[in-house]
């Protein structure tokens, strides 16, 4: 199916020389974030520290859940620096501690031991660690200086040097497929201790020796209630294990260093002399907060007990060791934490002001310091449940918020800002339904004046303005000032992340306009977005849809908001009691202008959302018109199905990809808002070559059970989602996944992984009707007997990718580029006249008539099709692309760990005029002719006279 | 083919076109089952059944067999009975109500005779009953099978596709199918044609640079070098005196 493309005389120079028609592009150095931001995240806080090295450092260092450890600035909140690792377990980070100028890290579930100087960020050393699980990690010190630190494994314990990383010593831990070792502490003597649990039965001490890991003393210690170190103990004091006993309620209290054989001494709650007494909110574990400021002396022998999820109490235990003091009760109090500034001791505790805060803060870090006069400042950052991070200074002034919550973005969408309050008057003025010529003229008048007022308020303003220093006027963009510019190129980008938070954000500067957090959503949710109504529909507001389902029970819930200000619309959504398999949007449209979602549970009967009775009654109307297609991927099921008029629905095809043989890994249909501006292409010939635009095409990916290399393979199917016809279907041997994929107009571009030859491979699919079309009126899913012609070329590509989106512009005039994620953090550029099946692999005189390049096995990558120059998006998860009111530009936004937005000028700007455009020379030039005309003019008439007096 | 006598009508059993894929040997390279079992392998035929309801609740009815032969050269012919009477009419008030015509076969494996019958399920498609009536029964039904010869979909189109409500007058019209049937095994996907590209690339390599690389720069260029040398001869012989006038001159 190659092109017919053969000729006598192959033109050579022709390969070498294409490049100096296919356009570049290039940022300049001065368009630098003109039209570009980005924004970079670090994602969810496991670890927060403090610089406290010097009294007026700003630095705070965070490890993420994203594999993230990062150093902001305290005053602004803005990033020094940060180191991205590895996505997944190998990059976890199991703890992260800071010494003075050192931060240490385990990574990797004890793969790893890192040390960074928390200056400048650079790497100290990585030293690798045995195999085993990671358990803990402390400093130890020895005569007030801290040299090492000590990792706990599940069977090991190991000793690091702090300067160099390299080991001291390593002692297998006795009896560990028994005992359960799970804590190590030092508190600054010659011993480093580690405490094992065998549940239910005893307790485990081990001391080893500094110098050589000698075993010094190993005790154990009954206790049948305890079943965990961890979640149930602290050391308090002098090397005081204190443990709470969740079954009893009572404190246990055991000296570690004790010579003798040890016991726990037990100090019963309900009994203990505290006033008042003190009581465990039933169903609540109790847990236990200490703090040990220094690694070369004892923690502090204060600590708080929580007994409740809102009730803290501070207690201290008693200079013998055995008893405790209760020092204060906090109630209502969510968050405790401890700082240490020299000799003094903060107890941080958080306290809800209004009941009505739904996010809670589940860490909460302090940093308190010495001011000039002794008295004790502090800085807390609050890490709330809606991954925001937030920094407070002393008198409870926020000092800045992250919205740490993007680094996860999972959907977006991007809608049109609303127009201008002049423009929507006059629209609405139009919108209105007339009642009589009086009332009209009326209206009319109003409208003018005002418009009127409008034009003199902006008159005063600019003069206000004026009279202002330049670098004073800022445009700061709020959402009362939102309003669309003259090409539609300023939009809301609505964003759903993971943690249910929802943001709109200009996409001009990149600033949070609203924010909005959705409680109860499981961590497992998928979300769907969905414009139901445009801004288009003035006085009408735009209303976006987010339906959000459980992976698991497949229960779903919508949530309806306005999409410019963030506000949940009024509009009650159904109750949706059934898991819901499939949704999709009808361009049908209510009496409000909403289109219709339609949602089909686990017994294919139909909900649909708005049901008022003119849309159930179009509903009715269409019925045997609508048809959609479910996917049930572990089935490896594709079946369509046919409303009636009862909302119920009837199967009327199916197709079975046998899951023995391979899996359906994706399914994508074509974006409902794209156009295609051409129905055809012009070949060389000068006859055209006609695109098969079915828009109800799916393209089905499936990767073979069989991993093996030489049998592994890639099936891409071309079904119909109408009748379930099976237009292509075609087999890539000896791939793999995973394979991304685009499609769109009439192509299908995906990409895979080349078992054979170890290489990533790009494929692009092209479907052509012929040089005939069938119907040109209308498509027709169940009127196109013919199949149609399809095309295929493979290349080479030099990079693994990690997404892939096409651009998308107005009309569609504008040539198509593919957007490539790679996993560098670039996003390239592709023109798709690179991906074309009929490139040819002679150059015949007809193949250059059509700009065709010739074909060479390898894409290339040119480095000015980084449209992201510089500013790589870490972690790509995905590109979004929308059009703009100009037909040369498409605007971009790729999300993944940071957020980058920009403008694409696939075909360059060629509805836009320069910025150095010489408007004076073009209409001097023009004038001078017009007046050149109309002298001439007169000239010839005089003449014209005189010949005819003559 | 179309107009058979009526007394014929239960026993003329209509053969219609066998069609194979020419490809089908390469694409089984790959395949894990069935690489001995094709070679004497005689075919096996499968119920292809068909509903045509008013009320759209699907009731299938035996149509014909198909009778399949898989193994290296896959083929398939269809074997089927004409439309009753009562079944002629059904499809006319199908076709006016915009009903749809719904066939079926099961899940069968053209290789593997062992699970032909132990997969359930069956594999559906539909076209409006209009287009079949309006086509005087002329239909394409194409079954699609996987690499490893499992039946995975099959559809129906007719030609023409349209409704246009025309009505068929003539029963003898809508006795007999007149079916073609395809089997559509899966294309082998292209691998990037690096080594004709090489080749090419060689040829217009030696083409080119042949005789670039025996020429030496002097070899290339004398006719210039000569022609350069004896213009600034002739130019320096000729003109001697108006140089040196103008040298002067300054």
């Amino acid at each position: 199916m190659k092109p017919p493309a053969k000729m006598s005389k192959p033109t050579s120079l022709f390969v070498i020389f294409f490049s100096l028609f296919v356009m570049s592009e290039a940022v300049f150095e001065d368009q630098v974030g003109k039209f570009d931001w980005r924004q970079q995240y670090v994602g969810k806080t496991l670890f927060a520290h403090f610089d406290s090295h010097s009294q007026s450092s700003k630095k705070l260092f965070l490890a993420t859940d994203k594999n993230i450890f990062a150093s902001f600035n305290s005053r602004t909140g803005e990033l020094f620096w940060r180191h991205v690792d590895k996505a997944g377990p190998e990059g976890t980070i199991d703890i992260l501690l800071l010494h003075g100028q050192d931060a240490l890290m385990v990574v990797g579930g004890g793969r790893l031991l890192r040390s960074w100087d928390t200056n400048m960020g650079g790497l100290n050393w990585e030293a690798v660690l045995d195999t085993g699980s990671f358990q803990a990690a402390c400093f130890v010190a020895m005569q007030d200086t801290v040299k090492h630190v000590a990792v706990l494994k599940k069977a090991a314990i190991s000793l690091h040097y702090l300067t160099n990383g390299h080991q001291k010593w390593v002692e297998n831990l006795p009896d560990s497929d028994t005992v359960q070792y799970q804590a190590v502490y030092s508190g600054g003597e010659e011993e480093v201790y580690v405490l094992g649990v065998v549940p239910n039965s005893h307790l485990t001490i081990i001391a080893y020796s500094l110098e050589d890991g000698e075993i010094i003393k190993q005790r154990s210690v009954e206790a049948p209630w305890l079943s965990s170190v961890e979640s149930s103990c602290v050391v308090v004091g002098h090397g005081v294990l204190m443990c709470v006993d969740t079954a009893t309620l009572a404190l246990y209290a055991l000296p570690i260093q004790a010579e003798e054989a040890p016991q726990f001494n037990q100090i019963l709650l309900q009994v203990t002399p505290v006033q008042p007494r003190l009581e465990v909110s039933p169903g609540f574990q109790p847990v236990l907060v200490s703090s040990q400021p220094h690694p070369a002396r004892s923690p502090i022998s204060e600590f708080f007990l929580q007994l409740g999820p809102d009730h803290h109490v501070l207690l201290q235990l008693n200079a013998d060791g055995y008893t405790i003091a209760p020092l204060r009760d906090f109630q209502p109090a969510f968050l405790v934490s401890f700082s240490t500034t020299g000799e003094k001791t903060v107890a941080a505790v958080m306290t809800p002001k209004n009941e009505t805060s739904d996010v809670f803060p589940p860490q909460l870090y302090v940093h308190a310091f010495l001011k000039k006069d002794d008295s004790v400042g502090y800085r807390v950052l609050v890490q709330t449940q809606d991954h925001a991070l937030t920094f407070i200074q002393q008198p409870g002034r926020v000092v800045w918020t992250r919205e740490e919550a993007l680094a996860d973005v999972v959907t977006m969408e991007m809608v049109d800002l609303p127009l201008t309050g002049t423009q929507a008057e006059l629209e609405g003025e139009f919108g209105k339904k007339a009642d009589g010529l009086f009332p009209m003229v009326l209206k009319r008048l109003s409208s003018q004046v005002i418009l009127l007022q409008a034009w003199l308020a902006h008159l005063w303003k600019l003069f206000y303005e004026a009279r202002k220093p330049h670098g004073q006027v800022k445009n700061e963009v709020t959402i009362e000032t939102l309003s669309r510019d003259e090409f539609n190129l300023q939009k809301m980008m609505v964003m759903v992340t993971a943690s249910g938070k929802l943001f709109g954000i200009d996409s001009k500067s990149g600033s949070i306009l609203w924010k909005h957090y959705l409680e109860n959503v499981q961590p497992n949710a998928v979300f769907k977005l969905i414009v139901q109504r445009t801004t288009a529909h003035f006085p009408h507001p735009p209303q976006c849809t987010l339906l959000i389902k459980d992976k698991d029970t497949g229960l779903a819930s919508l949530h309806v908001f306005n999409p410019i200000f963030g506000r949940k619309s009024h509009i009650a959504p159904p109750a949706l009691p059934r898991p819901i398999l499939q949704s999709l949007l009808l361009p049908v449209i209510d009496q409000d202008y909403a289109k219709v979602l339609l949602l089909v549970d686990d017994q294919y009967k139909v909900t649909a959302f708005p049901s008022t009775k003119n849309v159930l009654q179009q509903l009715q109307e269409m019925a045997s018109s609508i048809f959609f297609y479910l996917i049930r991927s572990d089935q490896g099921n594709l079946s369509g199905f046919r409303l009636r008029k009862d909302l119920s629905t009837e199967r009327i095809w199916e197709v079975v990809l046998p899951t023995e043989v391979q899996k359906i890994v994706a399914v994508n249909g074509k974006r409902p808002n794209e156009h295609v501006h051409s129905q055809g292409r012009v070949m060389g010939d000068r006859s055209v070559l006609y695109k098969y635009l079915n828009p109800n095409l799916l393209a089905v990916v499936t990767e073979s059970t069989d991993a093996h290399p030489e049998r592994a393979f890639v099936g891409v199917f071309l079904v119909d989602g109408v009748t379930g016809r099976i237009i292509h279907e075609a087999v890539q041997r000896k791939a793999r996944g995973p394979v991304h994929f685009v499609h769109s107009e009439n192509w299908v571009v995906y990409e895979y992984w080349n078992t054979k030859s170890r290489r990533n491979e790009f494929s692009v699919l092209e479907l052509f009707e012929g040089t005939e079309l069938y119907n040109s009126t209308v498509f027709s899913s169940l009127d196109r007997p013919h199949l149609p012609q399809v095309l295929q070329q493979t290349y080479i590509f030099p990079s693994p990718i990690t997404t892939m989106e096409a651009t998308l512009t107005e009309k569609g005039i504008t040539s198509r580029h593919l957007l490539v994620g790679l996993p560098s953090g670039a996003i390239l550029s592709l023109p798709k006249m690179f991906l074309d099946p009929r490139r040819p692999e002679v150059v015949t005189e007809h193949s250059r008539e059509e700009n065709l390049i010739p074909y060479a096995p390898e894409m290339p990558i040119r480095t000015e099709w980084f449209i992201n120059y510089n500013q790589t998006v870490a972690r790509v998860k995905g590109i979004y692309t929308a059009p703009s009111g100009l037909e040369s530009t498409c605007l971009v936004v790729a999300y993944g760990l940071d957020i980058y937005q920009t403008r694409v000028y696939p075909s360059k700007q060629f509805d836009v005029l320069k910025d150095d455009y010489d408007y004076v020379l073009i209409s001097s030039v023009l004038f001078a002719l017009f007046f050149a005309t109309m002298i001439s003019k007169r000239l010839a008439q005089v003449k014209l006279l005189n010949r005819a007096w003559r | 083919m179309a107009s058979v006598p009526r007394s014929f009508l239960l026993l003329s059993i209509i053969p219609t076109i066998l069609i194979l894929c020419a490809d089908f040997a390469c694409c089984n390279t790959g395949r894990k089952t069935g690489d001995g079992l094709d070679t004497d392998f005689s075919g096996f035929s499968v119920p292809l059944e068909h509903s045509f309801e008013v009320d759209d609740v699907s009731r299938f009815r035996m149509r014909g067999a198909l009778q399949l032969r898989g193994g290296r050269e896959t083929s398939v012919s269809l074997s089927q009975s004409q439309l009753s009477e009562e079944d002629r009419n059904t499809l006319k008030e199908v076709a006016a109500v915009d009903g749809l015509y719904k066939i079926r076969v099961p899940r069968v494996s053209l290789t593997d005779r062992q699970t032909e019958r132990q997969m359930d399920g069956y594999l559906t498609a539909f076209v409006r009953a209009c287009s079949l009536v309006e086509s005087h029964l002329s239909d394409v039904i194409t079954l699609h099978t996987d690499v490893s010869g499992y039946l995975i979909g099959v559809s129906i189109v007719t030609i023409p596709g349209a409704c246009r409500g025309t009505e068929v007058e003539d029963e003898v019209d809508l006795e007999a199918f007149n079916t073609t049937l395809t089997i559509i095994v899966p294309t082998n996907a292209p691998q990037p044609e690096t080594a004709l590209f090489i080749e090419r690339m060689d040829i217009e390599h030696e083409k080119r640079g042949k005789p670039q690389e025996q020429k030496s720069f002097f070899a290339k260029y004398w006719y210039l070098i000569l022609g350069g040398a004896i213009f600034l001869m002739a130019s320096s012989s000729a003109q001697p005196s108006a140089g040196g006038a103008e040298e002067q001159q300054s």
